[in-house]
């Protein structure tokens, strides 16, 4: 997918006035955060979850190396194979590969963000495969030519009367106007591609290293359709998607649906282990893993490897009054929000997405959220530090920061300073309280009344009161 | 009292540098809460910003000097206490962090770290101060700060203190846990997004009811007080040991002179 990272600004500025995002987005703060603090008060030892999660990940991290040869051999003897894939491209050559071979024509797909950051659809399609969405949103968002505005919930910065308007154009109407009657129209539509496929792509939660078993977790029950129903399937996931043993999953689900939408648990949770078996009634005659590292052991050894814990699960973007305000797509990439503004930068290159991680108030909510205690805050501050180290920071904001450095670095001018600016902002506000305008700072006086001191400094009538300590 | 001598506790008041400028008087009250209390306050003149506008931007080797400069004027005292959670979270949690590699100094910071608190939570949690004198009539509503909330655990002290004000009728906002989108220097770095978040801070606000909003940085208050006054809502701003203090008698954050109560 095209990267736009660098147009965050302008687009940020256009979503905060689109009136159907806003809308959308009001509701996706009162669906999901809402049913979450529900959720995670009702389980006693939910807190508790979140740290062995964590702990459970350090250690996954720790022996990463171990685990994946595990699942690997584990996969390999149920009958599948493990594709490695170095960057974006080696994942997109090895998925067309395979395509190529079966003969592919028909690609369905389930919801996968491995395959949104690689960029598969527009390589299939380039290819001529005809490649379909089958997650209601993610099928929303292909026929609306947009990518995902939020990890969990691709769809959501569209109203229920812009998907009418697109579902009527690609299926030919009658307009449908109700949620259930667009769910059926949609159904009915990829019911048949399903049978049709020669390919089924899905992404992969979990990769159980113990069994060779790849998790799936959705609502709607279209990723069972997609890998059992077509002749190949493939997974495409991420390295640190590995979880030792079949039980440790359980942490893991208990944390996610919780998590993510504030359910006890998602509706479909699917196991599969290599291809068909003799005795099998369904399933694919081949299987497929792609792994894809795409600068994840790179983020293994540095100081992002907390990073590398995230289970997708969207609370922390959910919980960010920043994406709150501008949906997903300013920020120009497939990962959006908090997590997003960690990963774009450390994937796609720090100076290409330079306002991602400054872009944030630090508040913390999201890594108080956060199921695998990520601390996303630190992590983006970290960012910002690399960001200055290399000169990437615009030198406007470089030569304040040596400025302001000088003054607080030597008492007494600094307190000079405050008195002089104490002294000049009480008179120019001495009428009313505040200043609607005041030089150098029209970016806090466009939109607020600049609060008027009262003369003198706190520092300067506390010595003449109490004489210097 | 945490204190196992019987000397009056030392206490070095940190002036946060937009409370020096903008709003001496949650300085005073702060100096009277801390009295009050049996404590003995000094504002050591060597003090500036404790870093964390270098620190957020990414300078580290700025905060480390800022930092350097805050524990050289404060180590000497029994406490360091400040009137806001942000400011107190840095030296707290951060300072630590930022001497990792240099173990002289993250010592004596960890020290500063271990007896450095923001005011009300000193005042609940390390005093144990239950009660004020002050009374005030007011309907009023709580913003809980991000910093004061998240990292040091800000959320029943200033309630239960404003509990025991005459007159104070606390009404609660929807999300008040909710960033009113200051965040330093993000509110300049991206004006639209921050106009955005305090309007929805502000739609809560109004809601209440509330004649007052009361809160523990001043950032933050700066921040809503400001736009508050853009859209010409009646509302009064006051940092919370201003009413606790008893001095919130004057104008409101923002407040013409003559508009006090
Ligand atoms: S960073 Fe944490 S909260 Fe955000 S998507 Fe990942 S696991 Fe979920």
């Amino acid at each position: 997918m095209e990267m736009r990272s660098a147009e965050f600004k302008t687009r940020s500025v256009f979503a905060i006035h689109d009136g159907g995002l806003q809308k959308a987005m009001g509701m996706l703060r009162d669906g999901f955060v809402a049913k979450r603090t529900v959720q995670a008060a009702e389980l006693p030892e939910f807190e508790q979850l979140r740290e062995e999660a964590k702990n459970l990940k350090n250690h996954i991290l720790d022996n990463l190396d171990h685990y994946l040869e595990r699942y690997e051999a584990a996969v390999t003897a149920a009958g599948g194979q493990v594709h490695w894939a170095r960057d974006a491209a080696e994942a997109r050559e090895i998925i067309l590969g395979i395509c190529h071979r079966v003969g592919a024509k028909i690609v369905t797909k389930g919801k996968s963000m491995v395959s949104e950051e690689i960029g598969l659809n527009e390589a299939l399609i380039e290819k001529g495969m005809e490649v379909v969405e089958t997650d209601l949103g993610e099928y929303i968002i292909q026929l609306a030519d947009e990518p995902p505005s939020h990890i969990i919930a691709p769809a959501v910065h569209k109203t229920k009367d812009q998907v009418s308007d697109l579902f009527e154009e690609a299926h030919g109407g009658p307009r449908k106007t109700t949620v259930p009657d667009l769910v059926n129209e949609a159904r009915q539509v990829l019911r048949e591609k399903y049978f049709k496929a020669d390919v089924g792509i899905t992404g992969g939660n979990y990769l159980v290293a113990e069994t060779g078993s790849s998790v799936i977790v959705t609502n709607e029950g279209n990723g069972d359709l997609t890998q059992t129903l077509a002749r190949v399937h493939i997974v495409t996931s991420g390295i640190e998607r590995v979880v030792p043993r079949l039980e440790d999953v359980t942490l893991f689900l208990r944390l996610l649906a919780r998590s993510a939408t504030g359910q006890e648990t998602e509706t479909y949770t699917t196991f599969s282990t290599g291809p068909r078996r003799p005795d099998d009634l369904d399933g694919p005659q081949e299987y497929h893993v792609v792994l894809v590292d795409n600068g994840r052991s790179k983020m293994l050894a540095g100081r992002f490897r907390d990073m590398l814990r995230c289970i997708r699960c969207g609370a922390c973007m959910n919980h960010c009054p920043v994406y709150g305000s501008i949906g997903g797509h300013a920020y120009g990439w497939v990962y959006p929000g908090p997590m997003g503004s960690v990963l774009t930068p450390l994937i796609k290159g720090l100076d290409n997405a330079y306002d991602l991680p400054n872009a944030c108030t630090l508040n913390g909510r999201c890594g108080s959220v956060c199921p695998v205690k990520i601390p996303l805050p630190d992590l983006l501050r970290e960012l910002r530090h690399l960001q200055h180290k290399q000169k990437i920071t615009p030198s406007l904001q470089r030569h304040a920061l040596s400025v302001w450095r000088f003054a607080a670095t030597r008492p007494g001018l600094y307190h000079f300073g405050e008195r002089i600016a104490a002294r000049i902002l009480a008179f120019a506000g001495r009428k009313k309280g505040r200043l609607r305008k005041a030089p150098l700072a029209s970016a806090w006086t466009d939109s607020r009344d600049l609060p008027a001191p009262s003369g003198r400094t706190f520092l300067e009538q506390w010595q003449s009161q109490r004489g210097k300590s | 009292m945490n204190d196992p001598s019987k000397r009056r506790p030392r206490v070095g008041l940190f002036a946060t540098c937009l409370m020096n400028v903008f709003r001496p008087n949650i300085g005073f009250s702060a100096v009277k809460l801390l009295e009050d209390a049996g404590c003995t306050v000094e504002v050591p003149a060597q003090q500036t910003c404790c870093g964390q506008p270098g620190y957020n931007s990414g300078d580290f080797d700025a905060a480390q000097a800022l930092a350097r400069q805050v524990i050289a004027a404060f180590e000497g005292f029994d406490y360091v206490v400040g009137p806001s959670g942000s400011c107190m979270a840095t030296i707290r949690y951060d300072y630590p962090e930022m001497f990792a590699d240099d173990p002289d100094w993250r010592t004596r910071a960890q020290s500063l770290a271990g007896k450095s608190f923001e005011l009300l939570s000193f005042l609940h949690d390390e005093l144990g101060v239950d009660r004020v004198g002050a009374r005030l009539k007011t309907k009023a509503t709580y913003h809980d700060s991000c910093s004061g909330l998240r990292s040091l655990g800000i959320k029943g002290q200033p309630r239960a203190l404003l509990a025991t004000v005459e007159g104070l009728k606390l009404k609660e906002m929807q999300d008040t846990e909710v960033c009113c989108g200051f965040g330093g220097t993000f509110c300049v770095k991206y004006p639209e997004i921050s106009e955005k978040m305090v309007d929805d801070k502000i739609r809560n606000l109004l809601a209440t009811g509330a004649d007052t909003l009361l809160g523990g940085d001043l950032g933050c208050l700066m921040n809503i007080a400001g736009r508050l006054k853009r859209i010409n809502a009646p509302v009064k701003v006051f940092h919370t040991a201003e009413v606790l203090a008893g001095m919130a008698d004057g104008p409101g954050i923002g407040d013409a002179p003559q508009e006090t109560r």
